[in-house]
């Protein structure tokens, strides 16, 4: 067996460096590398590009590494929930990359898939189509405009799950699965901090959604805050 | 004029048996709590969830488990996890049978306008742009007015676009509109006690109005 256990997320992110591009997982609050990125504050690599659904809030999550200013660029699709964003980004202090979604995930699957470019219908008369190649498909019965987009490219990416084992097999929990297996495959290293580190054979085979090949480093996060970003209830 | 709810529960009506739905932020999310008896359809979240239930009784909320709106919510015994590619992957292959999302503005020909007001606000687009571009069956639910009193159902968009010709109906605070593929809204039903006029007065873009115009149910 191929061990990937590092200590803690210090060691984890070692040769994180400044200027570097990153994959972060997680939807919202949801699902993120807590342990990775409170260990990059601290380390206080500067300049980096994030790729990442979102950004977090004010004081949680990539609003932590805003509010410290060590992020030169943003790649994401949605960010109406943090403050300190949006104030950078009208200042022309943070330069942002908004994407659809759906084209953001796309973009990470074909790194991990080995496939440079993808044709999505999705922005086609839009202003992100700017400067784009636009062709015509005739597909699923009717012939319509597509943009092509290019795969990710990423030096880090770092992912969190549920269960981990020492050979880097993943498994996510609920929707805080999200962007995480897609990146997981797409970065030139993967980082995956987990709540619970199991020895390789602990986990049912037919289980994982991520398999080791794609992590190369992994250790159990020191905690988890897990914070509710919109806490909806209804009464009994 | 119908308030949020109005708006919600005749969308309400639109959707049919067997279908698997998106819900969009805002006024869409509350279609859900008018889904009539008997109707049975599945909700798809786009960060994950197909089989969306209701908000957890307190004390039963879920870091892990939240909708696209960042809501907490709760799994229906249908339900099934997937990840974000896969989840624009069935979008985009058409499956997902009926979006319904909000607009800032609608084009007599169908583009929508709801992701930035440049130099002002920008939030993004989400999922929208995916959904917009990929869906054959979408209602928009908006307000017909903003808080000038100008209209949001224009002959061309001034805000920069999610998307091109995709909008097909339309329901508001004062009535129901189908965009027809020639271009312009043609009006379906008034809401409860609005007239024709005042819809005249609410729409800037080429508006339709052919024979007697019924007032919706409810």
């Amino acid at each position: 067996m191929i061990n990937k256990v590092v200590k803690n997320a210090d060691e984890a992110i070692k040769d994180l460096k400044d200027n570097m591009t990153l994959m972060l997982g997680g939807f919202g609050l949801c699902g993120i590398p807590e342990n990775c990125i409170n260990a990059m504050v601290k380390k206080g690599v500067k300049g980096l590009t994030c790729i990442s659904n979102n950004a977090g809030v004010d004081d949680f999550g990539l609003g932590l590494l805003l509010q410290t200013k060590q992020i030169k660029k943003m790649i994401s699709s949605y960010v109406g929930e943090n403050a300190e964003f949006e104030r950078q980004m009208l200042s022309g202090e943070l330069e942002v990359d908004l994407i659809p979604q759906g084209t953001l995930a796309t973009r990470c699957l074909a790194a991990g898939y080995g496939m440079p470019v993808i044709y999505t219908p999705a922005g086609v008369g839009t202003e992100i189509a700017n400067g784009k190649e636009v062709r015509k498909f005739k597909f699923n019965g009717e012939e319509k405009e597509y943009l092509m987009e290019h795969a990710f490219e990423s030096d880090f990416a770092i992912v969190k799950a549920w269960k981990g084992d020492t050979a880097g097999n993943l498994i996510y929990r609920s929707t805080a699965r999200n962007f995480n297996p897609m990146m997981a495959m797409a970065g030139k290293i993967t980082i995956a901090e987990v709540e619970q580190l199991v020895p390789a054979g602990e986990l049912n085979p037919d289980h994982i959604h991520t398999p080791g090949i794609y992590v190369h480093r992994i250790f159990q996060g020191e905690k988890y805050e897990k914070r509710i970003e919109q806490r909806t209830v209804r009464k009994k | 004029m119908l308030d949020k709810n109005g708006i919600a529960k005749r969308i309400a009506r639109e959707v049919k048996d067997g279908m698997y739905v998106n819900l969009g932020i805002g006024i869409p999310t509350l279609v859900a709590n008018f889904i009539p008896e008997g109707i049975n359809v599945e909700l798809q979240s786009e960060n994950g969830i197909l089989g969306m239930g209701p908000f957890p009784y307190e004390g039963e909320e879920d870091a892990d488990l939240i909708n696209a709106g960042k809501q907490t919510v709760t799994l229906l015994p249908s339900a099934s996890i997937f990840d974000s590619a896969m989840s624009f992957g069935m979008i985009r292959a058409q499956k997902v049978a009926l979006t319904i999302l909000g607009a800032m503005e609608v084009s007599e020909n169908g583009d929508i306008a709801n992701w930035k007001i440049p130099g002002k606000m920008v939030k993004g687009m989400g999922g929208a742009m995916d959904l917009v571009a990929s869906a054959k069956n979408i209602i928009v639910a908006m307000q017909q007015v903003n808080k000038a009193g100008e209209s949001k159902l224009l002959p061309k968009c001034s805000l920069p676009l999610t998307g091109v010709k995709c909008i097909k109906k339309i329901v508001t605070e004062l009535g129901v509109y189908d965009i027809l593929p020639e271009g312009g809204f043609k009006l379906i039903e008034r809401a409860p006690g609005i007239s024709i006029e005042q819809i005249k007065n609410a729409t800037a873009g080429k508006l339709i109005i052919e024979g007697e115009i019924p007032e919706m149910v409810i």
